[in-house]
């Protein structure tokens, strides 16, 4: 589904520009070129090995277990690439944190309750600026909830999960080749911007297959190893050297000046420390965003449907039921979720008489979108079964008052 | 003894001093013997990476060792310290943390870490408190002792750190104190050469959270305690239960 449809990239495309820059370049893919029929997680495990990912460790909680197991597999077959199963999901984002600081490409994957568990590390790994990857298939919840349904409740959790003020980069893909691309994209944006980036799947697209492509070459960003530059200041994106480099690293979760000491009590250390770690994120806010509009012309619009993850499948079907019936419907579909595209949303949906945003959960990115488009509405299912097009296009008539 | 200090000051960030710790702190006879260690051993000291929680065993390594450190959330040492020597196994990687967050919140990780035979070196830094917040009771406060947290005597039995890591699979074990300096050097030494999971619990002195609400308030009263109260493995072969009451054996337990 979707993969086969041809999308418009809304934001500015952020890889051609990249690709200009030092850091980056191309790696032949891990997969044979071609055509595969792979699953959601299989294909997350797949990106990610594509992206370098060269540390891996996990625990194991449904809907997500296929990618630590995959990843096991695949690594034995690779050369130079750790695998750990450790102890809790505490153990494995901590372990995660330590492998980058060794000089690792490093991630862990989790659903809802392994990403409470790991939310603490993942602060720390903000504010010591580490890049990882943090997969979260998220599963109807709260608590243990619905282990093998789908959810898309943990969107707020992704974003503020971690205590203190911090900006998040949080990724939703919705399709089996997304899921690939955007593992790639996750790794790249974790370590050129050295941050933690949570790749937000759901069960409906971890547990999805169907056919994908994987080029010829990925693209690769790796970070700057300068160590005569402070490890944390003066640049936006500071250098990183890795363990046993001769960097003298002083690395700490507490609040630090540009070399990484302890300034546990300077209002100036504090202020200036969050304010650049939050705006190496939002300064950069429109390269890292992706979104996509399908079927979707923002000058003839009388109804937009905001959609993420497994849900923009529906939306997007609940789109050609209401073209077919006369309706000048379209889709704006978010890839990026955090940094939230405020200005993609207000731009698209600023002809639109009927704002609609379908999510699996009570209305948590609906609120997102009110903040530019007050009269969005929302149409939730929590009840761990997806939302179908049928009930999305019935929502959208009974709001048309057709 | 002169120009033993000097011999490790080229492993210290001098321009932090002073350390943070109080007056009559047994933590900075522990750093040092840490330094002496590393010297004697003759490793390059650029290939050594220190990991540490939160404490004030966490603050023995960070900012003060002139290497990579790596100073991380409450309890978690040992597993970040786990991902940087997989990843690298080339690096050295020494853990260093008090009771509360090896033996409390960190409990699991160090279980697990010595089941796997991990090769790090872990030293825990037994002061039987947490200090830094106030001197709370740890799960290995002495029962009777008088904490915040207890201040009409701790009800529960402590842990004994150098049965449990044994019991979990470490290949190198023992405890001894920072009274007992010279022997808690070569064992360090020892540790650092051993491949695999090390554990070295290390008594260590609180007089500002602890002593002052027990028996002993004075620092010097302290160390003379741990010199009266601790006996050998050896010579605890040769008492009886009765006569090993209130003391605590010291010595290699394994390895």
């Amino acid at each position: 589904m979707g993969p086969r449809y041809k999308t418009r990239d809304a934001g500015r495309s952020g890889e051609a520009e990249l690709t200009e820059q030092s850091g980056w370049t191309k790696v032949p893919s891990e997969l044979e070129p071609g055509r595969y029929f792979m699953q959601g997680d299989e294909a997350c495990a797949e990106g990610a090995i594509a992206a370098g990912c060269n540390y891996y460790a996990g625990y194991p909680i449904t809907p997500a277990n296929e990618i630590m197991e995959r990843v096991c597999q695949r690594f034995m077959q690779l050369a130079g690439r750790v695998f750990i199963q450790m102890e809790d999901e505490i153990g494995s984002i901590a372990s995660v944190i330590g492998a980058s600081w060794a000089g690792a490409r490093a991630m862990t994957a989790t659903s809802g309750p392994g990403l409470s568990l790991m939310l603490e590390n993942i602060g720390y790994a903000i504010i010591t600026e580490t890049p990882c990857v943090v997969v979260d298939v998220q599963r109807a919840g709260p608590s243990t909830g619905q282990a093998t349904r789908p959810a898309q409740g943990d969107v707020m959790q992704a974003r503020w999960g971690a205590h203190g003020d911090h900006e998040m980069v949080v990724i939703s893909p919705w399709s089996v080749q997304e899921v690939y691309d955007e593992a790639i994209h996750a790794f790249n944006l974790a370590e050129r911007f050295r941050v933690p980036v949570i790749l937000l799947m759901d069960e409906g697209v971890g547990h999805l297959r169907e056919n994908m492509e994987v080029p010829a070459e990925t693209p690769v960003y790796r970070r700057s190893k300068d160590s005569s530059r402070p490890p944390f200041g003066e640049a936006e994106v500071p250098p990183m050297p890795a363990f046993g480099e001769g960097a003298r690293l002083l690395v700490t979760g507490s609040t630090h000046d540009a070399w990484g000491y302890r300034r546990t009590s300077s209002p100036q250390a504090q202020e200036q420390l969050l304010e650049r770690l939050a705006s190496k994120i939002l300064n950069h806010r429109h390269e890292i965003a992706r979104t996509h509009t399908h079927l979707c012309d923002e000058d003839d619009l009388d109804v937009l449907l905001v959609a993420y993850g497994f849900t923009a499948r529906s939306a997007l079907a609940a789109v050609r039921l209401a073209r077919a019936a006369g309706i000048k419907a379209g889709l704006l579909r978010l890839t990026t979720l955090w940094p939230f595209p405020d200005e993609i949303v207000e731009r698209v949906s600023a002809r639109a008489r009927l704002v609609m945003v379908p999510e699996m959960n009570r209305g948590q990115v609906l609120r997102e979108v009110r903040r530019v488009m007050q009269h969005a509405v929302g149409y939730n299912k929590t009840n761990g079964e997806v939302i179908t097009p049928l009930e999305i296009w019935q929502a959208m008539q009974k709001e048309l008052a057709l | 003894m002169k120009g033993t200090t000097a011999s490790i000051m080229k492993y210290i960030r001098t321009e932090v001093f002073p350390t943070p710790f109080c007056a009559g702190c047994g933590h900075g006879i522990l750093l040092g013997a840490i330094l002496h260690a590393v010297h004697q051993s003759g490793l390059d000291f650029s290939r050594v990476l220190f990991v540490s929680g939160i404490g004030c065993a966490g603050w023995i390594p960070s900012p003060h060792y002139n290497t990579d450190t790596l100073h991380v959330t409450h309890g978690r040492p040992v597993a970040f310290a786990t991902g940087a020597k997989l990843f690298n196994p080339e690096l050295t990687v020494v853990v260093i943390g008090g009771d509360g967050d090896i033996a409390s919140i960190g409990g699991n990780h160090l279980i697990h870490a010595a089941r796997r035979n991990m090769d790090l070196t872990v030293i825990c830094a037994n002061n039987m408190v947490y200090g830094m917040t106030g001197g709370q009771a740890a799960p290995t406060t002495p029962r009777g002792a008088r904490t915040a947290t207890t201040p009409t005597g701790n009800l529960e039995p402590p842990f004994d750190l150098v049965r449990l890591v044994a019991a979990a699979g470490a290949t190198y074990v023992a405890r001894y104190s920072v009274w007992h300096v010279r022997p808690l050097i070569a064992s360090i030494k020892k540790a650092l050469q051993h491949t695999g999971f090390s554990f070295i619990e290390v008594l260590s002195t609180c007089p500002t959270q602890y002593g002052r609400r027990n028996e002993e308030p004075t620092p010097i009263g302290m160390l003379r305690a741990l010199k009266q109260n601790c006996v050998t493995v050896k010579r605890a072969e040769d008492l009886s239960p009765e006569e090993l009451v209130g003391k605590t054996v010291i010595g290699e337990f394994v390895g």
